[in-house]
């Protein structure tokens, strides 16, 4: 924050409106050469909008954009671009089909006459993913590769299009920890060179670790700045919020009760004939939460699915209170009282063209009181959906807003409203804080606490180690398709689920 | 959650609704219908204007360019002239000459005729689309929704041994005949299609194939009146007729002894008109789709289908039956299409008897972006069209092709909508970016 530095970017007074939602209001702030400047913010805070606007992906009402001391007028990605600032957004724009070079390439294509000049291409490639350390496999299809690595496609990308500034919106959100330290080895040796990053994230712990400066957005507003050396996560928690935020979960010894479900023996392989579920046997009592931890991708999200009658079994069986559910239709498992909060919110949880009004009656819009007779009973729904968008807290300008312009932390909250409020016995939770603000997940945690204490049997599916740690009464790990260790919440230290997780067997003798 | 702090903004945000988006939201969403249209029918006017063969007006050539030194030597008046006269010929070819009021009647008569089986058939594809599914065949639908209701209307009184039947049983056996035909046409794609994955597109493409055989086989086999020179059935019983709604007294020995039934009898040509019966249904079939998307759990499924099929999973919907049924339905509509143009109009079945019905509606529905309600207007506009093309031909000389060239015209900006809307710099809602859904004709 030197005085002399000319700024590599300048933002001054930056106002967006949306029907009903100011989403910027006057927002102003410096990005500085060879800084990683991180945003903080709740759901719905503008962060992203911010960022689409500095991208030209929307136009601001107000405002204007200073780089490297010149007012700019971005009008689409390319001047963007054009003008040194690249983004990687959440969701990547790969051709899968593709090699990595080709999509590195792609649009800016070196050319020998009219022919492609791919091996001056590649060259390119491998020099830049040698300078900053990206390793990628420049020949893959990335179709096949895994996200932390598509990611670094997504950053080289940008690079090969000469940009110094880089914004990067959520990008941990969907890596494991394992990638998730390579990136911030990345932004880290990116910064050194003199580009400048913009860095979002809802990990308090990430943004201490990387960022150089903080600025934490409330309700499309700038409402200060921390030093990220300096600051502790529950101030920055509060300061993003507005309130104090209790970070660890406030809850009491369990109190189980019966089974209440009873899953044996499940075995699955994927289209090419590999393990994805190994004789998996797990309980689920009333009253208890289990948490399921594990690097993601090692049969999670296939276990519940198979629970939830979305993925069909050839072997094994589940019970819920005694009676067989296994390869039952989806409906029916649900009406025997089982709530489902899905891992991927976008894709499978909502239908993001629908009203909040409708996606909160998606499971239950058939029977009684909303539908009567033939038709809906519009009253009821209606009633329904005020009721709970006050209960739950979503922040919406209505009901009938739909769900797909609502921040990620208001999208999970009207599912869980939506599966919270029928009449359960098993909850089924899959990465619910994923992506979600810090008063957010405490309220999402602490409703799932009070599930549990009513009595409900929860299953706990999470790629976050703390957040298992936090909710579960016991901790079992997955590993390949396989259960590979169950402990009580007392025993599950960081280190012996950290070991269990990376597949390192506990020897029946101690260490 | 919320602290003093926040609450005032936050009630202020709640108690504001979206007034722009609410009030206009039907104008917003027919803008870019609506401006396709103009500007398919500006160019349509420029084509005319360059290709017209000047001086030799009014002429019955069917080649729009002329010959070449009439091209040439044609003045910028005349193509005005001539340009003009194209329109005027196409709306009075479908609304009548209101200089002499006695031709409105039997032209927009006309009009609602041609547009009865595009409202059906195109509510047929909207039902489809609304499912995230590509019915291409509404044709083949339609075609055996015409062979069932025509096959009980002609033949089902012979069956039971007598001579006819009270029109109280025989009309709705026709109906529902033609609608079951249409409705297992339908059935067959869409249960290949949640069974077995193969693509409705294709297996569509080849029913209407499949379709038109059988029609070409039973026409000329045992459906044939042997007593007619035309490849055609027999004549239907007049029991089975839907009415028209006003005409002349039919002459019995034109329709095979049979006295066709209409709600009013005139004797004055002006009120001579083909209108019948089938609009109605129509108009009931419109309001009936309407009120199953919108107020119906069964339409809510279909439509949760179309937009997220993983959501619709997840909320215990069934996909198969959500998809065999919305196929049925969409068979369903087209079989009565098909069964309002035989027992309405036509009063028998000939082996020329759809010419592309089933496709243009695939055009309507798109232009109605699947909305039940503009499938009136857009199937009134198609039907105007169709209607007004001859009336220009013949008083201008205009090929009939030039509404084609309009049609396709339509269709073009309708698909690809950006071009309209960079034309006219309407801009997209933001966020519009994200695609949510990959269903049709939305
Ligand atoms: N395309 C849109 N149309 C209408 N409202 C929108 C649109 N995009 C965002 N909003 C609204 O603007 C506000 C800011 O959204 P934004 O996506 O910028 O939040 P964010 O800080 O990125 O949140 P998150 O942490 O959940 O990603 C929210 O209230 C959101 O509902
Ligand atoms: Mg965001």
């Amino acid at each position: 924050m030197t005085a002399n530095v000319v700024p590599a970017l300048e933002v001054r007074n930056i106002t967006k409106q949306f029907p009903g939602v100011l989403a910027n209001d006057h927002i102003s702030f410096t990005l500085l050469p060879g800084e990683i400047h991180a945003f903080l913010g709740e759901n719905g805070a503008g962060k992203s909008t911010l960022m689409n606007i500095l991208y030209g992906l929307y136009d601001p009402d107000e405002g204007e954009i200073l780089i490297n001391g010149k007012l700019a007028k971005i009008k689409n990605p390319a001047d963007a671009i054009g003008l040194g600032l690249g983004m990687v957004h959440q969701e990547y724009a790969l051709v899968d089909t593709l090699t990595v070079t080709e999509n590195i390439i792609l649009g800016t294509e070196l050319r020998k006459g009219p022919v492609l000049n791919a091996k001056e291409a590649s060259q390119r490639v491998r020099e830049l993913s040698e300078q900053y350390g990206l390793a990628v496999p420049p020949d893959a299809i990335v179709g096949d590769l895994p996200v932390g690595v598509q990611q670094r496609v997504e950053i080289l990308k940008a690079l090969y299009r000469n940009v110094n500034m880089l914004i990067l919106d959520e990008p941990t959100a969907v890596l494991t920890p394992q990638e998730a330290d390579d990136l911030f080895r990345v932004m880290r040796e990116l910064a050194d060179q003199g580009k400048a990053l913009i860095f979002i994230t809802h990990k308090l712990r990430e943004v201490r670790e990387v960022a150089d400066r903080i600025t934490v957005l409330r309700r499309g507003k700038v409402v200060g700045d921390a030093d990220p050396k300096t600051a502790s996560e529950g101030q920055l928690a509060a300061l993003m919020v507005g309130r104090d935020v209790v970070l660890k979960v406030d809850k009491t010894a369990a109190n189980p009760g019966d089974v209440v479900l009873k899953v044996r023996n499940l075995n699955l392989r994927d289209d090419r004939g590999l393990t994805v579920l190994d004789d998996v046997s797990i309980d689920v009592h009333a009253g208890e939460v289990l948490g399921i931890a594990g690097v993601q991708g090692n049969g999670q999200t296939e276990l519940v699915e198979a629970i939830t009658g979305l993925q069909a079994l050839p072997s094994g069986s589940i019970e819920l209170l005694g009676k067989d559910i296994t390869n039952r239709p989806p409906r029916s498992i649900t009406e025997q009282g089982v709530a489902y909060i899905p891992e991927d919110r976008k894709g499978t949880g909502l239908v993001l063209g629908y009203s909040i009004r409708d996606n909160l009656v998606l499971s239950t819009y058939y029977k009684p009181p909303f539908t009567k007779g033939l038709t809906f009973n519009d009253p009821a729904i209606d009633e329904n959906a005020k009721e709970l968008i006050a209960t739950f807290d979503v922040r919406t300008p209505s009901a009938t807003t739909t769900a797909g312009s609502l921040s990620g932390g208001n999208q999970q909250k009207i599912i869980v409203a939506r599966e919270f409020t029928r009449k359960n016995r098993l909850l089924i939770a899959s990465q619910p804080t994923r992506g979600i603000d810090v008063g957010s997940i405490e309220f999402i945690h602490n409703q799932i606490i009070k599930q549990r204490d009513a009595g409900l049997a929860v299953l706990l599916v999470s790629a976050e180690l703390d957040e298992v740690l936090a909710l579960a009464d016991r901790v079992a790990v997955m590993y390949h398709g396989k259960i590979v260790g169950i402990l009580p919440i007392a025993e599950a230290t960081r280190e012996r689920v950290g070991l269990l997780m990376a597949g390192i067997q506990e020897q029946p003798n101690g260490k | 959650m919320a602290n003093e702090q926040q609450a005032p903004a936050e009630t202020k945000k709640t108690t504001e609704p979206q007034p722009s988006k609410r009030r206009f939201g039907w104008l917003n969403e027919a803008i870019v219908p609506l401006l396709a249209i103009l500007t398919a029918v500006l160019i349509g006017a420029v084509i005319v204007f360059v290709s017209i063969p000047g001086n030799k007006l009014p002429t019955f050539d069917l080649n729009i360019y002329g010959s070449r030194s009439d091209w040439f030597f044609s003045t910028i008046p005349e193509r005005l002239r001539v340009t003009l006269s194209a329109f005027t010929g196409l709306f009075s070819g479908a609304f009548g000459d209101w200089t002499k009021p006695s031709t409105i009647p039997v032209a927009i008569s006309n009009t609602l005729v041609e547009s009865t089986p595009y409202i059906l058939a195109g509510l047929a594809v909207a039902v489809t689309f609304k499912a995230g599914l590509f019915n291409v065949g509404a044709e083949g639908q339609l075609l055996m929704g015409a062979l069932g209701s025509v096959a009980v209307a002609a033949f089902m009184p012979q069956w039971f041994g007598v001579a006819s039947l009270p029109a109280i049983i025989h009309l709705p056996a026709a109906l529902l005949a033609g609608v079951i035909a249409g409705g297992l046409w339908g059935i067959i794609p869409g249960y290949l299609r949640a069974k077995t994955g193969a693509h409705e597109v294709i297996t569509t493409i080849m029913l209407n194939y499949i379709a038109l055989q059988v029609m070409d086989y039973l026409i000329n086999g045992v459906m044939k009146d042997k007593s007619a020179t035309l490849q055609r059935t027999p004549f239907i019983h007049e029991n089975a007729a839907l009415p028209r709604i006003i005409s002349k007294a039919t002459d019995p020995s034109l329709t095979g002894g049979q006295a066709y039934p209409r709600l009013f009898t005139t004797t004055s040509s002006t009120w001579d008109l083909r209108i019948h019966m089938g609009i109605v249904l129509a108009f009931l079939m419109v309001g009936f789709i309407w009120w199953l998307m919108n107020r119906t759990p069964k339409g809510f499924e279909i439509k949760t289908v179309g937009e997220n099929p993983e959501a619709a999973r997840y909320a215990g919907m069934s996909i198969t039956g959500t998809v065999v049924g919305a196929m049925g339905l969409s068979g369903a509509l087209a079989g009565l299409a098909g069964t309002s143009q035989v027992i309405g109009l036509e009063y028998n079945l000939k082996a020329v008897f759809s010419s592309g019905l089933g496709f243009d509606s695939l055009a309507i529905a798109l232009l109605a972006k699947s909305n039940p309600i503009a499938i009136v207007p857009a199937a009134l506009f198609w039907g105007a069209l169709r209607t007004g093309a001859g009336a220009m031909q013949v008083n201008t000389g205009i090929s009939i092709n030039l509404i084609q060239i309009i049609q396709a015209l339509v269709i073009m900006f309708i698909a690809a909508d950006q071009i309209v809307r960079w034309i006219y710099r309407i801009k997209q809602a933001e966020g519009g970016k994200i695609t949510f859904n990959r269903s049709w004709g939305k």
